[in-house]
């Protein structure tokens, strides 16, 4: 795996540059090159936030992203504005709780996905994004479950330990609409 | 031996580095996209009981640091674009008084407040002076963020030994970024002896003075030449740069941190369409790596010389001086705090390969 990239997108609050990192973590869990980058700014709460996450078996050359394998959107804007930057053959997750959308393109993967009701069913909004990258990990392959489980503990501070059943929860579901 | 790599952010590297090397003493005034460096060090300096000062404005922030540097302190500082510009006396008088710094320039783009989005358009303020008089900074270009932790060590031992201001100069990609980093279990911490230091007359004769002002045009004199020789020593001993793909590259890139990267996978992607491309990477910006691009100049496989920048073309001046018209040097850079594609930059190599007027 060489520069595999992942862009993820939505409002600032929804925990998409939290997504990007604990994506970013589970595959250096794996020994993986990795790098994150954010949107940063004015964009706070209520306005739009992305971030940049790479991938590789050998040291990442641009943390910058042009072409993505994967974009992961919560929110309408974020789908419009990254389609375009989707590599031919890649793939664009969509929260379809929250919106409905048609890509233009036909040469992508197209996957929505309930992410926010998968959330609600588990009982916490966070969980929405884990889904997604649960869908991620299932479809690409770029970091394992186990992998992504073991960085949770190695990451999150002891108290909130207690939460990692559920994110796992949620990881597996959203797995299932990777196929 | 080397920790774990854990996932940490540029700017927090920079503090962690700068706390890791001795660094007691923190001045600064908050500004994107730099400010996680304050942040960090607000919360270690009072758990280690070192001084964290949020001055009130950036001025003031670097007459702190010239205080603690006099002192004999390692000191850092850390700012962006405008904020380093308004450092700017502050450094002069630190070169004047021959003072131990480290300052950070988390660049963004200008001029003017300009915005906040990353840009390297202060090479030629870090590099050719940017406060007034005869004077230099070491300028050290990391690219990624484990180089940046190391070279910020580094940046404080180097400091102390020549007595300036060492700056690190990256840009908004580079202090927002995560990547994983790992730290050593023991730093290479130089310690220089600072009997020059004004730390209280003691035991000594005369009390010290630490000054840059020099009312006497001979003894001014003697102190600019005095200088002069010591950024000779330094030209002739502390340049470093990343170089690959020389010897049989027909295109040869300069670029320097965040812009190298984009540059890297360019060159992978040059290669793909049989086109080879080689890389020149100064990581000290001051002083410049003249000789090895003067001696790849001089190479027959190389037809010439591609400068990559996140500004209007600032680095390019030093690459066609040290090129000295053995081979043409064409620009690409982008600037308002864009950053270039790789497409773009591949079609700008695939031109030149053609012998194309770019």
């Amino acid at each position: 795996m060489i520069d595999f990239s992942v862009i993820l997108a939505g409002f600032g609050g929804q925990g998409i540059l939290s997504a990007g990192k604990m994506a970013a973590e589970a595959a250096l869990f794996e020994g993986k090159e990795v790098s994150w980058f954010p949107s940063y700014g004015p964009e706070m709460r209520g306005g739009t936030a992305n971030c940049s996450v790479v991938i590789s078996d050998e040291p990442i050359g641009s943390p910058v992203i042009n072409d993505a394998d994967v974009v992961i959107c919560l929110n309408q804007p974020s789908a419009e504005k990254f389609e375009s930057s989707i590599k031919p053959g890649g793939i664009l997750v969509i929260d379809s709780s929250l919106f409905s959308y048609e890509p233009s393109r036909t040469d992508i993967k197209f996957i929505a996905m309930p992410a926010s009701d998968i959330a609600t069913e588990l009982g916490n909004m966070q969980f929405a994004t884990i889904s997604m990258l649960g869908c991620l990990s299932a479809a690409t392959g770029c970091f394992s479950r186990e992998s992504f489980e073991s960085s949770l503990y190695e990451v999150l501070p002891e108290r909130h330990h207690a939460k990692i059943p559920g994110n796992l929860s949620a990881f597996d579901k959203g797995a299932a609409y990777a196929k | 031996m080397a920790q774990k790599r854990v996932l940490m952010k540029g700017n927090e590297v920079i503090a962690e580095a700068a706390l890791r090397a001795g660094c007691r003493n923190y001045f600064g005034y908050p500004i994107t996209p730099q400010t996680e460096v304050m942040h960090y060090m607000a919360k270690k300096m009072v758990q280690i009981g070192g001084n964290f000062v949020q001055a009130e404005s950036e001025v003031s922030a670097i007459n702190m640091v010239y205080g603690a540097a006099a002192a004999g302190a390692r000191v850092l500082t850390s700012s962006s674009s405008p904020g380093v510009s308004l450092k700017q006396e502050g450094i002069s008088y630190i070169a004047g008084a021959e003072l131990p710094a480290v300052v950070v320039n988390i660049m963004r783009a200008g001029p003017g407040l300009g915005g906040i989005q990353p840009a390297q358009g202060d090479y030629f303020q870090a590099t050719k002076g940017g406060g007034h008089g005869d004077y230099r900074n070491l300028v050290i270009a990391p690219a990624s963020i484990q180089e940046l932790y190391e070279l910020t060590v580094e940046a404080f031992n180097l400091a102390d030994k020549y007595r300036m201001c060492a700056m690190i100069l990256g840009d908004g990609t580079l202090g927002q970024m995560m990547e994983p980093v790992a730290f050593r279990d023991e730093e290479p911490i130089v310690t220089v002896e600072k009997p020059w230091a004004c730390t209280g007359r003691g035991d000594r004769a005369d009390h010290n003075t630490v000054t840059s002002i020099y009312i006497d045009p001979d003894v001014l004199e003697a102190k600019n030449v005095e200088l002069q020789e010591k950024y000779k020593y330094i030209e002739e001993n502390e340049v470093r740069y990343e170089a690959y793909g020389l010897e049989d590259a027909e295109i040869v890139i300069t670029a320097f941190s965040t812009c190298s990267r984009i540059c890297k996978n360019v060159i992978r992607q040059a290669a793909e369409l049989g086109i080879k491309v080689g890389m020149i990477r100064p990581i000290t910006l001051w002083p410049f790596p003249t000789k090895i691009i003067n001696e790849t100049a001089a190479l027959s496989n190389v037809k010439a010389f591609l400068d990559v920048e996140l500004n209007m073309g600032q680095m390019v001046e030093d690459v066609r001086l040290a090129v000295n018209g053995q081979k043409p040097v064409y620009f690409h850079g982008r600037a308002g705090g864009n950053l270039p594609t790789q497409k773009e930059i591949l079609d700008k190599i695939v031109e030149i390969s053609k012998g194309g007027n770019v």
